[in-house]
């Protein structure tokens, strides 16, 4: 892992964006945090009875990727996508009701955690196969093209689905169309328990792009600055009929693949690894960088977590209070008529 | 039109044609190209999307033209990434285009396995009927000639047996128009399997734009000994093999399936309840097979069995792969002779 030890911000790129973005990018990266953590508090209860497959540690990508995008815009991501759907605008409502496996949930209960989805805000679905979500976004990609619509489309996906064959099939189509899609690796350099160095030759995903004929970029994904300004490029470029940009953000998951526990206790990975990581943490780095550098006031800072609680509790008693699936509801939704 | 009213009523296919010399003909490859264009001239979200759809040969002519006609915005040669492919029509779909998917070889549908079944098959119902993939994708079975193992597989049990896909597979000109149409309009994901050796077949066709519906099999020949159901290409030779039969004394029902999936298990029922024997050709593996399912749909029903006069029989490919040599293909395939042999033994046995 090359990625600096520091999250370091220069203040001519917290300069040249604007008041409210940076402070959006950091109450997004917040609520997202929130999200994943009072997951982590309730999940023993046993009354999420669905896999969770956590964020925390990679916020920045979401929140710098979405804040680029429009309300219509396309966004396909994985199994580890709270953090995508939050970003874009997903209501943690429906989030927390599918979890609970309401008939309120986003996908009326039948999705679960790894499946969410919110057409509204342009949310077309989260894959639990790996890369399986890739050349989806091409597809809407290749619709907006057609439809001369101005849509970009974003996909999410890991280091993993870099090993796919489907990625390559996708991202050749994209480049060979110059469709409108920004490829997003969050490379976290886990797949599962499986380093990134015993499954790849060279380790550098973003300079596959070349091979391509697009452009690649490596940015540190615990940035949000980074990452935002990265998205910034590659959707202007998509929105411009440039084609398609692959963007790799390094970047940790603090707990294990699935679940809310930290995996260094079973061996999974190490200690030092994840210590070294939480040093380099999205969300704090960055409200430091707030305000220490005078960017947003400590008042204004200081009252992001209380909205975000209420927030969540609001939407956790929303799903709660929210009925179960009627047994029949287990044959409705095959089809659509 | 006279042809789809009669058709809706389940009249025999065969003695209509006769008797309507005037009706307009066409072939089955006629059917699929002519239900694409209209499809693509009726609604700009339909496009074509396949390898080999705009090249001379215009994938064995069903997309013959095209190209000229909607340019390659519209009509676009894929790479041969098939898994990514589907993926790409999928998600098209989801953003609300109707894309028309189009393979050579049903062969290559394993490759894109993945999208199909554990992306565009579960998209619906998985999201709480939040999205809709309306996509279609065709793909073509070869027989003969020494096509062999990987170029002349019938698929249609593995499909039909994933929650969210429809399976049709059409026999005639008549239902390859009003099935594609169909299936293109339909909101979900459909497998439209088509026969290679049908292609030259000509039948009845109309001009206009018609559907036929998903879900509904045919009722082209009434008798009461023996239901035969066929599907795809084992539906002619099921006809044939009835004209023997009458000839001997045995009259056959037979049924051109159309759908697989969903079945139209009323009609089966209430076939095999008349005629009390069933027999099944299909044009894939016996083994866990379209015919085991119907065998089963007739077990099942309380009714069904009790009019069951004996052993059901199922003309089917055996346990191995496709051979190439003709010697042993001939061994492989069946024809008429096949099923009225099983037929015979059918009422033999009863």
């Amino acid at each position: 892992m090359s990625t600096k030890s520091d999250v370091n911000f220069s203040p001519e790129d917290l300069a040249a964006i604007p008041q409210k973005a940076l402070l959006e990018l950091y109450t997004t990266m917040l609520r997202i945090r929130l999200f994943e953590e009072k997951i982590v508090e309730l999940y023993p209860e046993q009354e999420m009875k669905c896999p969770v497959h956590l964020c925390i540690g990679q916020e920045a990508i979401a929140a710098g990727v979405c804040r680029n995008l429009k309300k219509d815009d396309y966004m396909v991501s994985n199994h580890r996508g709270h953090g995508h759907g939050i970003a874009k605008g997903i209501s943690m409502k429906v989030l927390f009701a599918e979890f609970y496996g309401r008939t309120t949930g986003c996908s009326k209960g039948k999705g679960g955690s790894m499946h969410i989805i919110d057409t509204s805000q342009g949310i077309l679905g989260t894959s639990a196969i790996v890369g399986g979500g890739i050349p989806m976004a091409v597809g809407t990609g290749l619709s907006s093209r057609i439809k001369k619509d101005k849509r970009v489309s974003v996909v999410f996906f890991g280091d993993g689905a870099f090993d796919e064959g489907v990625f390559y099939e996708s991202f050749n189509f994209a480049s060979l169309k110059k469709l409108p899609v920004v490829f997003v690796c969050e490379n976290n350099f886990y797949a599962t328990n499986s380093r990134q160095s015993s499954r790849q030759s060279s380790c550098e995903i973003a300079n596959s792009a070349r091979a391509f004929g697009a452009p690649g970029m490596c940015v540190d994904g615990n940035n949000v600055v980074e990452v935002y300004k990265a998205a910034d490029q590659a959707v202007k470029l998509a929105r411009s009929g440039g084609g398609p940009s692959l963007i790799e953000a390094t970047t940790y998951r603090w707990k294990g693949h699935v679940g809310p526990d930290v995996d260094y206790e079973k061996g999974a990975r190490t200690e030092e690894e994840l210590i070294y990581w939480m040093k380099r943490c999205p969300v704090k780095n960055f409200e430091k960088a707030l305000r220490e550098g005078g960017i947003v006031t400590g008042e204004t800072l200081d009252a992001i977590p209380q909205a975000i609680f209420t927030e969540l509790d609001e939407a956790l008693s929303f799903a709660i209070k929210s009925p179960y699936p009627k047994p029949e509801a287990l044959y409705e939704d095959l089809y659509n008529i | 039109m006279p042809w789809t009213k009669i058709a809706a009523e389940r009249q025999n296919i065969t003695t209509t044609d006769s008797v309507n010399p005037d009706v307009r003909r066409g072939s089955y490859r006629d059917a699929i190209l002519e239900a694409t264009r209209s499809c693509m001239e009726t609604d700009e979200n339909v496009f074509v999307l396949g390898e080999g759809v705009d090249d001379v040969g215009g994938v064995f002519g069903t997309t013959q033209g095209l190209i000229d006609i909607f340019g390659p915005e519209r009509v676009i040669d894929s790479p041969l990434a098939e898994n990514g492919i589907t993926g790409v029509a999928m998600g098209a779909a989801l953003a609300g285009m109707r894309p028309l998917l189009v393979h050579m070889r049903v062969d290559f549908l394993p490759l894109s396995l993945d999208q199909i079944a554990n992306h565009a098959a579960k998209w619906s119902y998985m999201f709480g009927g939040n999205a809709s993939v309306p996509l279609t994708i065709r793909a073509i079975t070869g027989r003969g000639w020494g096509s062999a193992a990987q170029h002349s597989q019938s698929l249609q049990a593995i499909f039909a047996h994933f929650p969210g896909l429809k399976v049709v597979m059409p026999a005639t000109p008549y239902d390859a128009k009003g099935l594609l149409i169909s299936s293109l309009y339909d909101n979900n994901p459909v497998l439209y399997l088509e026969h290679r050796w049908l292609y030259d077949m000509t039948g009845p066709l109309p001009a206009e734009m018609y559907r036929v519906p998903i879900g509904k099999a045919n009722l082209i020949r009434e008798g009461k000994d023996v239901t035969i159901i066929a599907i795809s290409q084992m539906v002619g030779m099921a006809m044939e093999a009835a004209e023997d039969l009458g000839a001997d004394g045995i009259e056959c029902e037979v049924i051109d399936l159309r759908t697989i999936k969903p079945l139209d298990i009323e009609l089966i029922r209430s076939s095999v309840q008349k005629t009390g024997r069933l027999v099944v050709a299909d044009t894939a593996w016996k083994e866990f097979g379209v015919s085991a399912e119907i065998l089963a749909l007739a077990l099942e029903d309380r009714d069904t069995f009790n009019a069951l006069k004996g052993p059901a029989i199922r003309v089917a490919l055996p346990d191995v792969p496709t051979p190439a040599s003709h010697v042993l293909e001939e061994v492989f395939y069946h024809g008429p002779e096949d099923i009225i042999s099983a037929v015979k033994k059918a009422v033999e046995e009863a």
